[in-house]
């Protein structure tokens, strides 16, 4: 189960906590993790990544294990500790604008 | 007895604002959508309990929120919380965030670029939505302006949207380039005469008008001089802000450009200035009363470098002969140490017996005068800057 814990203004929209809980198949990489986030969020899609290009918002910034994962390629491999759901993967509002 | 409905987009949420005819006594409803940019909200006018507004953020993008009661709830069209949010393939259902411009082989047109700031050419980019237009015959068709600029439509009630690229691909995008607040296309005026006929206006490339619901489109600049373009006659390239019609007559419009009201007879063919004696002909709203043709209203702002009215004084000016002749409205409005805007979507009026005017500013009063701007009064004093107010005249 992949953990991953959103900004506050997603959660709103999605109606959720801070936290959920998905289903990853196959390799844990940025894409498939946040494939299965829209799946079940559709309200999401277009919130996170574009909705042509699907690149990254420029204002959100993914974090896990202490890294700063936002320039990582989308198809790397999340680290294991996040994959066995150890540890979150974070969607964060990139501080800006005051 | 009648009564209005106002709908007040913010910078950080929604507020509705209801009363009797007499409008006086208002209830606020809000915040809605908290922290987040509204843009513009709308009410059908077939359907006045079925309310649009657009969500925005640069941090998460666009959101259409739609209200079937009036605004007291409000759903994602087409992901209603609580039901299936994936076919039965796994397949996402929500579409109704999703502004992808069209440049399919068939009905799309290639993205060009357009002039940035700097006056080199930059790609075209979905930022947001500045304005919803509900259609006048069927409450689930509603038209959006964008940044950057273009215009797109639903005919499912905002589940999905498709943009109508014949705008877009009119072949002068390099000339278009944004204006201060962006490249928006922030005024889509129907025609309430001629179903086939739209006019948009974009900041800055000026008044378009489709005669076939939006295939193809004309720009409609003629008497338009802006000295901040290389050629001040140009056909495109005009930083217009706002345009009005009355329903009634709806070949005569009303324009604030950038500087300088205008005036055209003619379904925008030409364009005359009617700036007369106003203090500045620089703003960005202008509106029409609802049973005086002729009656219109702008708000003058000092200049495009100075963001507030003259003299510290916020007065609504008031022309009963369509222009050229303007009479300053000061009851009730503040007249010394006031340095708001109001910005273009930001006035509107009421269909009451005795007119409404309502206008909101940055500095968060929304005021309204139950007769027709004579008077003034805040119906609230400290909102978020306004973006935007509209009103729904309720039976």
């Amino acid at each position: 189960m992949i953990r991953v814990i959103l900004p506050y203004h997603l959660r709103t929209l999605a109606h959720v906590g801070a936290e959920v809980q998905l289903e990853v198949r196959g390799q844990v990489t940025q894409r498939s993790v946040l494939d299965a986030l829209e799946a079940s969020y559709p309200m999401l899609r277009g919130t996170i990544r574009d909705h042509a290009t699907l690149k990254r918002r420029p204002f959100l910034r993914f974090f896990a294990c202490e890294d700063d994962l936002s320039l990582e390629p989308p198809d790397a491999p999340l680290p294991d500790a996040v994959a066995s759901g150890a540890e979150p993967f974070f969607i964060i509002g990139a501080i800006a604008g005051g | 007895m009648s009564g209005v409905r106002v709908l007040v987009g913010t910078r950080k949420g929604a507020f509705i604002l209801t009363s009797d005819g007499k409008r006086q006594k208002w209830e606020v409803s809000g915040l809605h959508f908290a922290g987040w940019e509204i843009y513009h909200l709308k009410g059908s006018p077939v359907d006045p309990n079925r309310l649009y507004a657009s969500q925005t953020s640069g941090w998460f993008g666009q959101i259409i929120q739609r209200s079937s009661d009036g605004g007291k709830t409000w759903e994602q069209p087409g992901t209603k919380p609580g039901e299936p949010t994936t076919t039965p393939d796994g397949m996402p259902m929500g579409e109704s965030n999703k502004f992808v411009y069209d440049v399919s082989p068939g009905s799309g047109k290639p993205l060009t670029t357009h002039q940035w700031y700097d006056g080199t050419q930059h790609p075209w980019e979905f930022k947001r939505v500045w304005h919803l237009e509900p259609s006048l015959t069927d409450p689930d068709t509603v038209y959006a302006g964008v940044e950057d600029a273009a215009l797109f439509r639903t005919t499912d009630g905002g589940q999905t949207w498709n943009e109508l690229a014949g705008l877009r691909g009119h072949g002068t995008g390099p000339k278009w380039s944004p204006g201060a607040g962006g490249m928006g296309l922030h005024t889509i005026l129907l025609d309430p005469k001629n179903p086939n006929r739209i006019f948009i206006a974009i900041s800055a490339a000026g008044v378009f008008r489709t005669d076939d619901a939006g295939k193809t489109w004309q720009p409609i600049n003629r008497g338009l001089k802006s000295q901040y373009i290389p050629d001040p006659d140009a056909e495109i390239g005009h930083c217009v802000h706002r345009i009005a019609m009355h329903r009634s007559r709806p070949e005569v419009l009303f324009m604030q450009k950038h500087w300088d009201v205008m005036r055209s007879e003619n379904a925008g063919e030409s364009w005359q200035e009617v700036s007369g004696n106003l203090p500045t002909d620089f703003g960005f709203v202008i509106d029409v009363h609802a049973h005086e043709p002729e009656t219109i209203y702008v708000v003058p702002i000092k200049s495009d470098s100075e963001h507030y009215p003259p003299d510290g004084k916020l007065r609504v000016y008031r022309s009963r002969t369509g222009g050229n002749e303007w009479e300053a409205l000061t009851k009730g409005l503040p007249q010394r140490d006031c340095y708001v805007n109001v910005l273009r979507d930001a006035m509107a009026v009421d269909a009451l017996d005795s007119c409404g005017v309502y206008f909101g500013t940055t500095g968060g009063q929304v005021y309204c005068s139950a007769d027709a701007g004579d008077s003034w009064a805040p119906i609230v004093r400290d909102l978020p800057a306004v973006l935007s107010v509209e009103v729904q005249t309720l039976p």
